[in-house]
């Protein structure tokens, strides 16, 4: 063994050239020297093209969001529902359409039941959602049900009473 | 047995004794293994990883979604597992922040079919049939693969001052004291990893993180709010108080859902909003 050791350094110790400047190894790739001030520059043009990663469209769907997305999308229906009045009232009323509450009740009346329903769920349930999601919010506000269980809890609980004030005012 | 020692004895006296030896040992060791019984081996579990990849060297290519299939009988249990098993065996072009695999330091937080976890933490669905689908932390710019861009976070947690603060010094002239019930109060707010796990699942920041500090970020602020021994928590309350900062809070709760060392940040800021009304 010891003379195979010392024969592969002999072989090692031939093999390396004596004159180092001949066969200075090259590299095969070319770097290039960026100075640090540059620094600042290429990370604001890399920031430039960086995109933004997926969300709503990627997020799995949670209690959570959802009921607070549709408190939102409720809202908006809502109002909308009365700005959509209110502004048809002034528009309308010069010529004479009659938008009064007691006219605009009496056509109502006259409108069969399936129409009604068709406007009354939709209006309801936006209703009553927002008005117990509403509920909902104002316990959280003194710090009560803001666990996780807590929310689910009372989100459940909201989408119970819901259904049930909307049975409620289609009766009505 | 004779009969088998017999060759080891020669092999033994040969020359060639260091390299021959181990062979004799794994040799006998593979007769006795198989005269217990068939070795059994598990069937093949191939699961397919949906990976999201976008490289800034090619900066037109659109984002996509890349697949790789794992035979998870040969992959670790967490998904942490399989993004480094791939990495290594498949496609080491592959990139995400990884550091401590055990739930402490953060790194490995992204998105794991639809909520934002630690991959480390995160164990792989053993339903072959589905799809892990696997994104970077939603609505964050992405520097590459699953690695977002946090400066924006961190410079957020900076802005709330996460130090003690103190006006005078320690009454003893050693150290701030704190009695166990004042102490208490800070549990569950400082376990925070600060992984951003909470603040990107909420879609109040998701469209005003410009702005609006974030569920993480806000824990901490009550945290030190909260810390008997601080004495800034006037300045710190009018940093917050402001249509942005605290309140595009709406109490969604995606937080606390996803939070994954069990945190309530959505708590947090409630307190934080009735500390502001008390103003105590």
């Amino acid at each position: 063994m010891l003379s195979t050791r010392v024969f592969s350094r002999g072989l090692l110790r031939s093999a390396r050239p004596r004159s180092t400047a001949f066969f200075t190894p090259r590299r095969m790739i070319t770097t290039e020297s960026i100075p640090a001030s540059s620094a600042d520059s290429i990370l604001a043009a890399q920031r430039l093209i960086r995109p933004v990663s997926p969300h709503l469209t990627i997020y799995q769907p949670q209690l959570t969001w959802y009921l607070s997305m549709t408190t939102r999308i409720t809202g908006v229906a809502l109002s909308g529902t009365f700005y959509l009045y209110a502004i048809g009232y002034v528009l309308v009323s010069p010529f004479g359409v009659d938008m009064s509450v007691a006219n605009v009740s009496k056509k109502w009346g006259e409108l069969n039941g399936a129409v009604k329903a068709a406007v009354k769920v939709p209006l309801g349930a936006c209703f009553s959602f927002h008005f117990w999601n509403g509920v909902r919010h104002l316990v959280w506000d003194t710090g009560r049900e803001l666990t996780v269980r807590g929310v689910y809890r009372t989100g459940y609980g909201v989408l119970g009473l819901t259904a049930l004030s909307t049975l409620g005012l289609l009766v009505i | 047995m004779a009969s088998l020692r017999q060759p080891t004895i020669r092999l033994l006296a040969s020359s060639t004794i260091r390299r021959a030896s181990p062979t004799v040992i794994n040799s006998t060791r593979c007769l006795a293994t198989l005269a217990e019984g068939e070795i059994k081996k598990k069937e093949p579990l191939i699961k397919k990883f949906s990976i999201y990849r976008w490289s800034p060297d090619e900066p037109t290519k659109k984002p996509q979604m890349q697949e790789y299939t794992l035979d998870l009988n040969e992959t670790g249990p967490m998904v942490l597992d399989a993004l480094i098993k791939i990495k290594n065996e498949m496609d080491p072009t592959l990139t995400f922040r990884r550091s401590c695999r055990e739930g402490i330091c953060g790194s490995c937080a992204m998105n794991i079919e639809g909520t934002n976890t630690l991959a480390c933490l995160s164990r792989i669905n053993r339903d072959a049939s589905s799809t892990t689908r696997i994104y970077p932390l939603p609505h964050m710019y992405v520097v590459k693969d699953l690695v977002p861009d946090l400066t924006n976070f961190y410079k957020q947690y900076k802005s709330i001052k996460p130090y003690l603060q103190s006006k005078e010094p320690a009454p003893n002239g050693k150290e701030f004291l704190q009695s166990k019930e004042d102490r208490k109060k800070l549990d569950g707010l400082y376990e925070c990893i600060l992984c951003a796990c909470c603040s990107t699942s909420c879609p109040s920041y998701w469209w005003n993180q410009e702005e609006y500090l974030g569920p993480a970020v806000l824990m901490q602020a009550y945290r030190w709010l909260a810390d008997s021994r601080d004495q800034m928590s006037g300045q710190r309350r009018d940093m917050l108080d402001n249509s942005m900062s605290l309140y595009r809070c709406h109490t969604i709760m995606n937080c606390a859902r996803t939070c994954p060392k069990g945190l309530n940040p959505g708590l947090a800021i409630a307190k934080i909003k009735m500390l502001m009304v008390k103003g105590a």
